[in-house]
């Protein structure tokens, strides 16, 4: 390796990552430092595998190194191998891994240095854009996990990439696409090339013979462009026909066939006008308007794919006493699974030992955490909270209540009728008008002045080319779509910023959407120096009713709790300062209290109210709950305003949801708590009689009805299945980007509008002139792509979801 | 003006001919990764690892 070692950096600046160095970590003069031990076991091993020109690369110094320092144990399982691992024609096999904290180029260049450091390892290969690694390697001589442990040393946390299959068709998709907009492009530019040759004939003078050849050459140049590019249009419109719908690409097949067909026999007859030129363009011209508005589109995809790739995809099992890493698609019933506080639950089952409380607000949006003790049913994606759990599984993760919902999920989405695209739905009507134009003007012109019908008729042919209608839209969305993107709004399709540029009914869910998504104290009754008491207790308990007295109440003063006892479902009561201390619901505060009666009638509604006694006398009540977000009235009042109706629904205690509603302004007529997943579906099934639907949500809970609905948004923090139905995703929390969506939407649509109204207006007027034989067919050759410029301006000059129009 | 007769097939040929090659460097998923690529000439150092494709035989020829 020739790179020197560049590791004596003159001041506190870590060797590997370039960070401050902590003081009580220098305290080697001479030697390299680091900032943390994972920096300087990076170090050793990029040094000790000669890869030091890792840090000739001044770029990289902009993240920081983080391995999890796990085993990856279950890389290494059947499993695993049969969902994500493809075994190649020559024995080797083949994974992509997505990687995280990839980002410039010495990340290419270190994991591309994998082979090296890792015999049986014959490529790796990153694409940075995506943050993906496809790695080749031999199973017989390397376990994946070695791969995987070495990556991770380097901070390149790997997770295997979950939509590849999906991704291999994709990939598939694009490269015919991109064959069919090159062969497009190449004809429609020779077309034109000949036709133009053919135009200044008609004004220099050509001979009969040499234009008869031009002719025939067009007509051999524009067949392979309708049988092989332009096959998609009918294809596509062959099978609308088939389905008795009425598609965009019907308008344009016909026109196209028609197009063609009357240049073919106009052609054989040695007469008339031939349309190639414009056939062969619009072809080429609607191809990469699609292409284009599908490559932003991806973006998005790219970016939620991502993030359910991040999920955890383990279970831990335990067998013969040990715990081992499982793929959680592997997971199988009769095992006993490990869940220890914090995890997610990856399948179905019984819990067999541990008391604890469960998070179950991804199944059915409640906010408070329910109690389970031995016997309780608990199911696969639902969070622990509290204490560690042994798990009976029940379920096969596909037989699990949340994959059942999944696939009803699926289901919504294919059903979902496709929504015609505007600028395409007139780019069909508007060439049969153009033909039938051009056709009225030649009939106009023989009857007036027969010399010059055929110059006129063309003139209207070539001034009336559809090029800036066919990219009105196209360009409009792809730059809404990107500026979104940079906005950290994920947007899946043109046709959801249709929705949303027009009103209907915005329903949001509750928990997580219109509220932090966590427990908050929301009021206490008693006196301040209860606080403390209270505080010393909760450090002793794991629920999250403990975190949210922590945040609340910020104090230096710790005092100590002995002789601690937690109920669980009922309260935890200690020993602080020698007074006896207990805080709980009714019922756990009622065992408390010497007088129990007198005091718990007189506060009203109990089910979200917390009781604190104090050596057996009452010493207030604090209530707890989930907050709204504080900017979410005003951006409900902002919805309401661009002539959305809102609604909520939730999973939520009914009174919950209705106290949340009226922080809002929406009246409690249209707040619906206690509301199942399937429910919330019918609901949104049932308000779109009523007109376009937009569900926000966040939970698998929420999945189902955003599948249903016209369409979907997910916010940020939300599940995995959420994320893969969603048309929107808001990478920032709270309800704020959702206002933002909703009026780039409008700003986008509006673009839309101008350019197709610009460009209607110059063909209008360019088809007056041409009608009334003031230009000749060179002229509006000119003119042409003046139009097509304009809108390529005014798409780029619309600065949608930009700051300022936000 | 005869020799378009001529001319006018052999330019279309150079066109079969670059249509061709584009189609070719299109499904070699040479337009897959637009991004990535262009950093690789900052690798300078090192000899190519096995050459990233080992096609045939299947184990790296120059390895370690």
């Amino acid at each position: 390796m020739t790179a020197p070692l560049l590791d004596v950096r003159p001041s506190g600046e870590c060797a590997h990552c370039g960070l401050p160095v902590p003081g009580d970590r220098r305290a080697d003069a001479d030697a390299a430092r680091f900032c943390c031990a994972g920096c300087e076991t990076a170090y050793a091993i990029i040094h000790e595998h000669g890869l030091d020109g890792y840090y000739s690369f001044a770029e990289r110094r902009e993240g920081r190194v983080l391995s999890s320092g796990r085993v990856f144990e279950e890389f290494d399982h059947a499993t695993f191998a049969s969902l994500y691992v493809r075994t190649r024609g020559d024995g080797l096999s083949e994974v992509e891994l997505y990687l995280e904290n990839v980002h410039c180029a010495s990340c290419v260049w270190l994991v591309e240095r994998v082979p090296f450091a890792i015999p049986g390892v014959m490529s790796a290969e990153l694409d940075v854009g995506r943050a993906r690694a496809r790695i080749v390697w031999d199973r017989s001589r390397t376990p994946l996990s070695q791969v995987a442990r070495f990556l991770d040393s380097l901070g390149y946390v790997p997770h295997p990439f979950r939509g590849a299959r999906a991704e291999r068709e994709r990939r598939a998709e694009d490269r015919a696409a991109l064959v069919r907009i090159g062969v497009a492009g190449a004809i429609s530019g020779n077309v034109m090339m000949i036709a133009l040759a053919i135009y200044a004939g008609w004004f220099g003078g050509i001979d009969h013979a040499f234009e008869r050849y031009f002719r025939w050459w067009s007509f051999a140049l524009t067949t392979p462009a309708i049988l092989w590019p332009g096959r998609v249009f009918f294809r596509s419109a062959l099978g609308a026909l088939r389905n008795r719908a009425l598609h965009m690409d019907v308008p344009i097949a016909l026109a196209l066939g028609a197009g063609y067909l009357h240049g073919a026999i106009n052609t054989v007859r040695d007469a008339g006008p031939i349309y190639f030129d414009g056939v062969a363009t619009l072809i080429f011209l609607l191809l990469v308007g699609r292409f284009l508005q599908q490559r932003a589109q991806r973006a998005a995809v790219d970016a939620a794919e991502l993030l359910s790739s991040l999920a955890p995809a383990t279970a831990r099992i335990v067998r013969n006493g040990t715990v081992h890493d499982v793929p959680a698609e592997a997971v199988l019933p009769g095992w006993t699974m490990d869940a220890r506080a914090g995890d997610t639950i990856a399948a179905d089952g019984v819990v067999t030992s541990g008391v604890s409380a469960v998070d179950l607000s991804l199944l059915t949006g409640e906010s408070r955490p329910a109690p389970v003790e031995p016997g309780t049913k608990v199911f696969a994606g639902t969070v622990n909270v509290s204490a560690p759990l042994r798990i009976l599984v029940t379920e096969t993760a596909e037989a699990s209540r949340l994959g059942q919902l999944l696939r009803q999920v699926e289901e919504s989405a294919r059903r979902r009728s496709p929504v015609v695209r505007l600028a395409d739905r007139l780019a069909g009507s508007f060439i049969a008008a153009v033909l039938a134009l051009a056709a009225v003007t030649a009939i106009v012109w023989m009857v007036r002045d027969p010399s010059r019908a055929m110059d006129n008729a063309i003139a209207m042919l070539v001034v009336t080319c559809p090029c800036a209608l066919a990219l009105a839209t196209p360009l409009a969305v792809t730059g809404a779509i990107g500026r979104a993107a940079r906005r950290g709004i994920l947007i899946r399709g043109g046709d959801a910023l249709e929705t949303l540029a027009g009103r209907g009914t915005l329903i949001l869910d509750k928990t997580g959407t219109v509220t932090e998504g966590r427990l908050e104290v929301a009021s206490w009754s008693g006196s301040d120096a209860t606080k403390p008491l209270i505080l010393a207790l909760e450090r002793h308990s794991r629920h999250p009713i403990a975190d949210a007295f922590a945040r609340a109440w910020p104090v230096a003063e710790h005092l100590e709790a002995t002789d601690v006892r937690e109920t669980i479902g009922g309260g935890i009561a200690a020993t602080v300062a020698a007074r006896r201390v207990a805080i709980g619901n009714a019922s756990f505060a009622r065992t408390h209290l010497v007088n129990p009666d007198a005091v718990v009638a007189r506060v009203g509604d109990p089910r979200s109210r917390l009781f604190v006694v104090v050596d057996g006398a009452f010493a207030g009540t604090a209530t707890i709950g989930d907050p709204v977000r504080p900017e979410a009235p005003r951006a409900v009042d902002a919805l309401r305003r661009a002539g959305w109706r809102i609604e909520i629904l939730s999973g939520d205690e009914d009174g919950v949801v209705k106290q949340a509603a009226k922080v809002l302004g929406v009246s409690g007529a249209d707040a619906r708590g206690d509301r199942t997943p399937e429910a919330k579906r019918e609901h949104v099934l049932a308000a779109l009689a009523r007109g376009p639907v937009v569900m926000v949500g966040d939970g698998v809970n929420d999945a189902a009805a955003m599948a249903a609905a016209t369409v979907g948004v997910g916010v940020h923090g939300g599940a995995e299945a959420c994320l893969a139905t969603a048309d929107v995703f808001l990478a920032r929390t709270g309800l704020e980007p959702l206002v933002e969506l909703v009026s780039g939407a409008r700003h986008t649509m509006t673009l839309i509008r101008v350019g197709i109204g610009v460009s209607v207006a110059y063909n209008v007027i360019g088809a007056a002139l041409a009608f009334t034989g003031v230009i000749n067919p060179l002229i509006a050759a000119v003119m042409m792509p003046v139009s097509s410029l304009t809108v390529v301006l005014i798409a780029w000059q619309g600065r949608t979801f930009s700051r300022r129009a936000a | 003006m005869s020799i378009l007769y001529v001319l006018v097939p052999l330019a279309l040929g150079l066109v079969l001919l670059a249509v061709g090659a584009y189609v070719w460097s299109v499904r070699s998923g040479q337009f897959d990764d637009l991004d990535t690529p262009a950093l690789r000439p900052l690798i300078d150092d090192a000899p190519s690892p096995a050459k990233r494709e080992p096609r045939d035989d299947g184990i790296a020829k120059s390895g370690r």
